[in-house]
């Protein structure tokens, strides 16, 4: 149960929280202009990586805020967080 | 007549608190602070268990929670009985009743010792080679393996017992309360550190409590002297808190550890009522110490599992510590001095030690000089190759060992003994520091693993930690405390400690016997009956990975999880495939450390409480007039209202008539409501709903569908227009907490320039739906001074209102097809509403309805429920509902999809009535249709979702979704059920007044 700290409300415990899948995965802002491919890529298409994944979470039980979490998939070290918007910190 | 082998009074024992208790129906008596271990052994009861696969008589081995063989049941028959429990941590009390499990008809005589002379026909994976052939035959299988493996009985009855969760915080949490973890605790409290000091024992001080080893000193004391002045300054010290009888079982990432805090299993049954028998606690801990201690390993030769062979230490707790001498004539086996401490504790209360049997070739401590000056016997490099006696040890023979430590010369010599102590060093226990993720090295010199590669804030402390020797331990505890806590001086700065220096070792995994290998039952995981045969026999199959052979062998499966025999199993892996100890890697070891109730685990989740539920304000009235209720999400709404015992069926028809002919009224409270407001609002609702919104008039609702970016229906509801910015949104009930989420994502992350702001209004307002042709003249009665016209309130319009002072929001809108009203108060006003709603329907005869029939009505008018009649795989154009989705708008969510090619398949299942050609056929609901019966295999073209016997029309209706189904208008296809084939024809969705001429009704 990972300690997540909010960036409006501080250290949480984890069952506060929804995780949101990966980050930065802009919706199109001409959806009509994409071909299937294109549209798919960004419909369908996530990463699921072991190790530095970006991800989106929500403090679905607190100030319902989303942000973004840069996590170690492989011992879940929370490297960063950082608000929506925000450009990520380099790797 | 059984023997009292009770040596010495000890501090830890009360004898003037005589304890009587109960062991597989036999009363036996003991004092207060024996375990059941201890008293058992008293009375000279070695034998306690059958083990798992050959059924062999085992003993008690251990004194603490690692115990592979005394596992026993407490308490059997009653509703308080509880499986697999260690004998070695149960705390007697008066009237405590056990029995041993996996044996029939008793532990002395069991028909499935047998086994044990079948042996050879039980290699490694014998269930998987077994048990395979042929597949059909699985479930013959599997009864007999049932009934033939019988860890324990759970209870029949509900547990009578009270279980509590707590949260913890603290700044530093100490693992266990042994030498270093008592001064850890300490020095961290007294730097002003709020500290919590948790042991799964009743007493502090660990082993060392116990240590009279005349050649240790601390501050000239012996250790145990020492020791007892430091747990009795405990007592003074602010910040800390201490737990015992509490066990962390899981140590998880983030310092989130879970512990079982044992509040009543020790306490006579009159004293166990209305208290809290388990606690867990949910601790969160800025810094985890773990001095958790180090485990004794066996060692590993023929026939090492005899009722009476034990750890070496175990040996000495008993009789250090429970003042309880194991046997009267004692032998000890070892590769180190720690069998040395044993037999003196033994020797200075006058026991017998026969002799002492060590693997090295020599040991110049100072403790071994004593045990020779006392005349026990030592033989230096010799090892047991055999053992005998069936439900107790009763001889070893002993063979010289060659140099390199495989083989065995000379002659056998037989010693008689009824007790065998075994010492084959010592595993640091770190299990909990594996679960939090850490990483392990093997010490090549040490021979065992140690925490490496922390990944949280934690320090191992103790012999944990790697340090055995007093000396080690002080001081590097030390200089981790200091470290690690930020802190200059520590109490242990000027300790003064002296020990016996000198402790050689010698590391034998697997201890030849003058036997072949395939004729010795060497046991590695005593539990589970896998001896080093198994491994190396699995190692010959192929197997390479320390997890498969684990698997295939069953080694380290147990409840103990192998805490004895895992290093062994690793150690002889690495000798039998030529490899180094540590390349291998190790067994990953999983929570909980020991078992755990499921009680503790629920907590006070239970009953009533195991989920939570919302209700109405209606919901009062709704079961003073008997309704049945049914869950949707969390909510209980009222599903029906049966009067004068009428079935369900009875029920909802008489319901659905009456709605249709006269007035009906629901309790729609439960939909989700979601008040929107902002400039930009209007554009908000244009992008999440498939139709236009900027067009929609103040005062005027709208329905809307809802969809995923992957074009599939997500949800649906009214909107209505309040003011210029300002909507108030209805989701479904199931719906609601989603839709909030997801409106709430794309205004925070894709949309973060728009001015619109969200609040859930579901539970501060109450619906009552009235509908049906008398509705108008009731909502009159309450409201007479609202003119209802159609002219100023027409179908999809919203009015404001006054029921005398209770304020209301009106939505003439309809579900069921028919005129009706959707009246809205503040939630505590919604009892009175429904009240005046009833009082004015009397004349009408107005009928009260539930889901059923709410779900009958707009299924006879083809309206779908979302998550009903769709499943996340079915686009608007699917539900032939393409009236809704606009054209003309560039962007909503989903849009983009429905022009996917996969989408715009003319195959795909789509939305259709069915009609059974028999109207009094009621279809089920999740029946496959076909549209051949003679062909095998058929293709499956779709599946009824909504079937029901419609009152109003006299028959039978159904929605289904068909593959192509839109252009099968008339085509007769087949449900074929178990005993029958239903014939049907595809036919509109909407069954009722497709002209929807009845809303204005
Ligand atoms: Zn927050």
């Amino acid at each position: 149960m990972f300690l997540i700290n909010c960036p409006y409300c501080g250290e949480r415990d984890q069952q506060e929280f929804k995780a949101g899948g990966e980050a930065h995965i802009e919706r199109p802002k001409q959806p009509t202009e994409l071909s299937d491919d294109e549209w798919a890529e960004y419909l369908f298409m996530r990463k699921n990586i072991k190790g530095v994944q970006f991800e989106r979470w929500n403090h679905a039980h607190g100030c319902r805020k989303w942000f973004n979490m840069v996590r170690d998939t492989s011992n879940d070290e929370i490297k960063a967080i950082y608000k929506m918007g925000e450009k990520p910190p380099s790797q | 007549m059984t023997k009292n082998l009770r040596v010495k009074s000890s501090e830890y024992i009360d004898e003037t608190n005589r304890i009587s208790f109960k062991f597989n129906g036999k009363t036996y008596h003991g004092f207060k602070g024996d375990t059941l271990a201890s008293a058992l052994l008293a009375n000279d009861v070695h034998l306690v268990g059958r083990s798992f696969k050959y059924h062999r008589p085992r003993g008690i081995m251990t004194s603490g929670s690692e115990e592979p063989n005394a596992i026993i049941q407490i308490n059997p028959g009653t509703n308080r009985t509880e499986p697999n429990v260690r004998a070695t941590e149960v705390e007697i009390y008066e009237g405590l009743e056990a029995s041993s499990q996996n044996c029939w008809p008793s532990v002395e005589f069991d028909i499935g010792g047998i086994n044990n002379f079948l042996s050879p026909f039980f290699p490694a994976g014998f269930y998987y080679k077994t048990f395979m052939w042929p597949a059909s035959f699985w479930e013959k299988y599997e009864f007999f393996i049932r009934h033939s493996a019988g860890l324990g009985k759970s209870p029949t009855s509900s547990d009578p017992d009270i279980y509590d969760h707590r949260n913890v915080h603290c700044d530093v949490l100490v693992v266990g309360a042994g030498i270093s973890g008592i001064l850890a605790a300490k020095n961290a409290a007294k730097n002003n550190f709020k500290t919590l000091l948790v042991d799964e024992k009743n007493e502090l001080g660990g082993s060392t409590i116990y240590e009279n080893n005349e050649f240790n000193k601390i501050d000239n004391k012996t250790p145990s002297e020492w020791l007892k002045k430091e747990i009795d300054e405990l007592k003074g010290i602010k910040n800390l808190e201490i737990k015992t009888r509490t066990s962390v079982a899981a140590y998880h990432q983030y310092n989130y550890l879970l512990a079982r805090e044992n509040l009543t299993d020790h306490l006579e049954a009159k004293d166990k009522t209305n208290k809290i028998r388990q606690r867990l606690l949910k601790i969160r801990a800025k810094k985890v110490i773990l001095a958790t201690g180090a485990l004794e390993r066996p060692l590993i030769f023929n026939n090492n599992d005899r009722p009476g062979i034990m750890l070496s230490s175990a040996i000495k707790k008993y009789s250090e510590f429970y003042g309880v001498a194991c046997g009267s004539k004692n032998v000890f086996f070892t590769n180190n001095d720690s069998a040395y401490e044993s037999a003196l504790s033994l020797y200075n209360k006058g026991i017998n030690v026969e002799a002492i049997i060590d693997i090295r070739e020599q040991s110049e401590s100072k403790i071994v000089k004593k045990v020779k000056e006392a005349g026990i016997k030592i033989y230096w490099s010799h090892t047991i190759v055999d053992t005998t006696g069936y439900k107790r040890l009763n001889s070893v023979s002993i063979m010289k060992l060659s140099n390199d430590g495989t083989s065995v010369t000379g002659s056998k010599i037989s010693i008689l003994c009824d007790c065998l102590g075994v010492a084959g060093g010592w595993t640091p226990a770190v299990h909990l520091y594996t679960q939090s993720g850490s990483k392990l090295k093997f010490d090549q010199e040490k021979k065992v693993f140690l925490p490496n590669k922390n990944t949280s804030e934690q320090i191992s402390v103790g012999s944990c930690g790697g340090d055995f020797k007093i000396d080690e331990i002080i001081k590097n505890l030390n200089q981790k405390l200091k470290d690690n806590l930020n802190i200059k001086e520590t109490d242990l700065d000027n300790i003064k400690v002296e020990i016996d220096q000198e402790n050689s070792k010698r590391n034998i995994w697997l201890l030849p016997s003058d036997k072949p290998m395939g004729k010795t039952k060497p046991f590695v995981d005593y539990q589970n009956d896998a001896t080093a045969k198994d491994i190396k026999l699995a190692l010959r199959e192929g197997f390479r990975s320390i997890e498969h052979v684990k698997r295939y062998t069953t080694t380290g499966m147990g409840t103990d999880q192998g805490k004895l025999g895992n290093m062994h199993a690793l150690g002889i892996i690495a000798d039998t495939a030529g490899v180094k100890m540590g390349e291998l890697g190790t067994t990953t070891f999983r929570p909980p450390y020991t078992p755990l109730t499921f009680g503790t685990i629920v907590g006070r989740n239970v009953g009533k409480f195991f989920d939570i539920f919302r209700r109405t304000p209606m919901n009062d009235w709704h079961v003073e007039n008997k309704a049945e209720f049914e869950n949707v999400g969390q909510w209980k709404r009222a599903w029906y209202y049966p009067i004068n015992g009428e079935t369900m069926h009875q029920a909802v028809q008489r319901e659905s008539k009456a709605a249709r002919e006269s007035a009906g009224i629901l309790d729609a409270s439960t939909l989700g409501k979601i008040d929107i407001q902002g400039s930009d609002a209007s554009e908000f609702l244009n992008r999440v709903y498939t139709n236009a919104w900027s067009k929609l008039a103040i005062g005027k609702c709208r329905y809307g569908l809802m969809l995923n970016e992957d074009g599939m229906v997500y949800d649906d509801g009214v909107t209505t227009r309040l003011g210029e910015n300002h909507y108030i949104m209805t989701t479904t009930t199931g719906g609601a907490a989603n839709v909030l989420g997801k409106l709430e994502d794309y205004l925070q992350t894709e949309w973060p320039e728009l001015d619109v702001y969200l609040t859930s209004v579901t539970d501060h307002y109450a619906t009552a739906s009235l509908c049906g042709p008398n509705s108008k003249k009731i909502l009159k009665k309450i409201i007479p001074d609202l003119d209802l016209s159609d002219k100023n309130f027409p179908h999809m319009s919203f009015k404001e209102a006054n029921i005398g002072t209770i304020q209301c929001r009106i939505m003439r809108i309809s579900f069921t097809g028919e005129h009706s009203y959707e009246i809205n108060v503040q939630a505590s006003y919604g009892k009175d509403l429904w009240k005046k709603c009833m009082e004015a329907g009397q004349e009408f005869n107005i009928t009260p309805y539930g889901t059923e029939t709410m779900h009958l009505l707009r299924a006879e008018k083809g309206f779908i429920i979302v998550g009903q009649d769709t499943d996340g795989t079915m686009t608007p154009i699917d539900l032939q509902m393409d009236w809704i989705v606009s054209k003309k708008k560039y962007d909503f969510i989903g849009k983009r999809s429905l022009y996917r090619s996969d989408t715009m398949r003319e195959d795909r299942k789509q939305l259709v009535g069915l009609l059974t050609d028999d109207p009094n056929i009621v279809l089920e609901e999740g029946a496959q249709i076909v549209s051949e019966l003679n062909q095998s295999p058929v293709e499956m073209l779709g599946h009824v979702t909504s079937s029901y016997f419609s009152p109003n029309l006299k028959k039978s209706i159904a929605l289904a979704v068909v593959r192509g189904g839109k252009d099968m208008m008339g085509k007769k296809l087949f449900v074929p059920m178990e005993n029958k084939n239903i014939n049907v024809t595809v036919a509109s969705p909407v069954f009722y007044d497709e002209k929807n001429e009845r809303l204005n009704a």
